[in-house]
């Protein structure tokens, strides 16, 4: 702010600006972002009021019961919930490393030659329609889990419960693994630019304290670009929360919750992509939106806990950004 | 001043109409059927169809809201639902629900299963393949000591409604524990997307059991089984079955067409038959857009069946269709009149 915004004397013929130009720039950009507010309340006020039947029918526990019976007329949805965050859970414990491992090494490592085909086909991989993930995992990689990984995992961590079961090659394993390569291009992507971002001044201090490539990787670059990147990994997590078709194929539908990662189970949106189109009793869809409406609280409270961790990090490393 | 103006948005509003092809909404199931008669129809008449094949429910949603020309369900409506929404409906096709089996050695209808131990191996209580009750059926048959895996569909649907309507009917087990409907509580197995979803889930998983339109079954060459059916007798899934299920049917004593092929009498029938339903207003507001509908349809009964079968669909038995044509003369009005004479 030590120059002065206005003209002097030596500029005389320099346009006035326009008195209206600048309010009405701001209440139009205020606008637009307003939408999205209004667009978010919309949507969970619809969803409320889609839930209510079943809202007023089970209550709270709805969240926790593992009944779902269409015939019947009771349903809860615990299994969805559980098979949600436990195939996401599987995505990002395979996806985030893989993805920082791969960031770090075009970004750090990789010759041009290499970096510039290797970030194009990741790029290409982000843009491959997640039916076509669905397919390939039942067409081609259930039968490779079936045949190859499930029977491996059982003989050597078979006495866990989580590696029990037979072998059919779909399931929330299967699941979990089809949803870590989706989301791996694309927190991968997003990653290497945070990457690319960081000044290359503060890692050749990095350098010039005489540190290894491994140490400026660790403590200066993934620090500096931690914020960027734990935004790269909640993107990656809100497609693998809200990911239906490829899920669908693969996961095995059924609304029971088995202790083994080779049972069949379900999702939100898996459990809505199956059932919408032909739930035609009342209570059954007001459930089926009322399951909608627990992802999207489930969306909110990961924004809300990562926005946390992210402030709580950054006071960790003593600056922000 | 207003009036007139309503007129004129009211010949507006007609005049496209008339012009415009028919429409129609619902089942997956008869799709490609539909679509094909459409096609030939077109060729033949100019008179076009819109057919969106949104599912049964969707269907139904959209004839009662006017929508569409026709809905279309592969499950019956109930008398009542008919009339309180003042709807007519018919049979379109026949198709049948097949069991099919993944089970190394065993050849397409070799294996028999009953309708009791079919229920309980979707109930979950029969586990394995050399179970005795499986092995009774089947004394020169070497079934493996396979664990059995379950295959149902994971979305709502007209076949599953076919199917668990035939268990609900002859297992009283069944009955108590699940019952009937589009989606239901499955005891045991895993749920695959699609008649497309079982078949890959049934050729996939050793030792599964699935059910699949029996177009599917073909189509993918899976491994049916011999079902044993009302009048005792084990029978394979053909046309020749479908149509003695429909055959044997009692059409004319079941008020509003409901009628459910599942477990039907005669030596020949196979016990998981449906129809395919069409749903219309009793009451039509364009006499002329009607009478086209139903010539359609008229027409598809007369020359369609070739294009039927060659899709693997049944048609109706003839028997069947006069009953259908004499429903359209005494049940389909416009302003009083009947549309079709």
């Amino acid at each position: 702010m030590t120059t002065s915004r206005h003209a002097t004397a030596a500029e005389p013929e320099r346009r006035r600006p326009r008195p209206w130009g600048d309010p009405l720039f701001r209440g139009l950009a205020a606008a637009a972002a307003g939408l999205f507010l209004l667009l978010t309340a919309a949507v969970f006020l619809e969803l409320v009021r889609g839930s209510e039947l079943s809202l007023a029918k089970f209550g709270p526990s709805f969240l926790w019961r593992e009944a779902w019976n269409p015939v019947t007329g009771d349903f809860g949805a615990l299994s969805s919930i559980a098979g949600t965050l436990i195939s996401t859970l599987i995505a990002m414990a395979l996806a985030v490393p893989l993805s920082l491992v791969i960031a770090l090494f075009l970004v750090e490592l990789a010759p041009p030659a290499v970096a510039k085909p290797v970030g194009a086909a990741i790029e290409l991989l982000a843009a491959v329609p997640s039916i076509i993930y669905g397919m390939w995992g039942l067409f081609v990689f259930a039968p490779f889990m079936a045949d190859h990984v499930q029977p491996f995992l059982s003989a050597r961590l078979g006495f866990l419960p989580l590696f029990q079961g037979p072998p059919m090659g779909i399931g929330m394993l299967t699941a979990g693994i089809i949803l870590a390569l989706m989301i791996l291009p694309f927190i991968t992507s997003v990653m290497r630019d945070v990457l690319k971002m960081v000044p290359p001044v503060v890692k050749e201090a990095g350098y010039g304290m005489g540190s290894t490539v491994w140490e400026v990787a660790r403590k200066v670059t993934v620090r500096y670009g931690a914020r960027g990147m734990a935004g790269a990994c909640l993107l990656g997590l809100g497609r693998a929360v809200g990911e239906t078709m490829a899920v669908t194929f693969v996961i095995g539908n059924n609304h029971r919750l088995g202790a083994s990662l080779f049972d069949a189970g379900n999702t939100i949106a898996s459990a809505l992509a199956n059932e919408f189109a032909e739930a035609a009793d009342p209570l059954y869809l007001s459930a089926l939106v009322e399951l909608g409406l627990v992802l999207f609280l489930i969306t909110f409270a990961i924004q809300g806990l990562t926005h946390v961790w992210i402030r709580r990090l950054e006071r960790s490393a003593g600056r922000g950004f | 001043m207003k009036k007139l103006l309503a007129a004129a948005l009211l010949i507006l509003a007609t005049l496209p109409a008339a012009a415009a092809d028919l429409t129609g909404a619902g089942a997956t199931f008869p799709y490609p059927l539909y679509a094909q008669w459409a096609d030939s129809y077109k060729k033949l008449t100019g008179v076009g169809l819109n057919y969106q094949s949104i599912g049964s429910g969707g269907g139904i949603a959209q004839i009662k809201a006017q929508t569409v020309d026709f809905g279309a369900s592969d499950a019956p409506l109930t008398k009542a639902e008919l009339d309180a929404a003042g709807l007519v409906q018919f049979p379109m096709i026949v198709g049948g629900v097949v069991p099919v089996v993944n089970l190394e050695g065993i050849a397409p209808g070799a294996l028999k299963l009953s309708a009791a131990l079919l229920a309980d191996i979707y109930l979950g209580s029969v586990k394995k393949w050399n179970d005795p009750a499986v092995a009774a059926l089947n004394p020169g048959l070497a079934l493996p000591a396979r664990d059995i895996t379950v295959v149902h569909r994971a979305d709502g649907s007209g076949t599953t409604w076919i199917f668990t309507n035939y268990l609900d009917k002859v297992s009283p087990a069944w009955h108590g524990k699940v019952g009937c409907g589009k989606e239901v509580a499955w005891p045991a197995g895993v749920g695959g997307k699609g008649n497309e979803g079982v078949a890959a889930y049934v050729q996939r998983i050793k030792g599964a059991v699935g059910y699949v339109e029996y177009a599917y079954a073909l189509q993918n060459k899976l491994t049916h089984i011999l079902l044993e059916n009302r009048a005792g007798k084990f029978v394979a899934p053909t046309q020749a079955s479908f149509q003695a299920a429909a055959a044997g049917a009692d059409w004319s004593a079941a008020p509003g067409l409901y009628l459910v092929l599942t477990d039907q009498p005669g030596d020949a029938s196979w016990p998981i038959t449906g129809a395919s339903f069409v749903l219309i207003h009793r009451e039509q507001r364009d006499a002329a857009r009607a009478k086209s509908l139903l010539d359609f349809f008229a027409w598809c009964f007369a020359e369609g069946d070739a294009a039927a079968s060659t899709l693997d669909y049944v048609p109706l038995p003839d028997d069947v269709v006069a009953l259908v044509e004499g429903v359209w003369k005494t049940g389909v009005k416009s302003g009083g009149a009947a549309v079709w004479k």
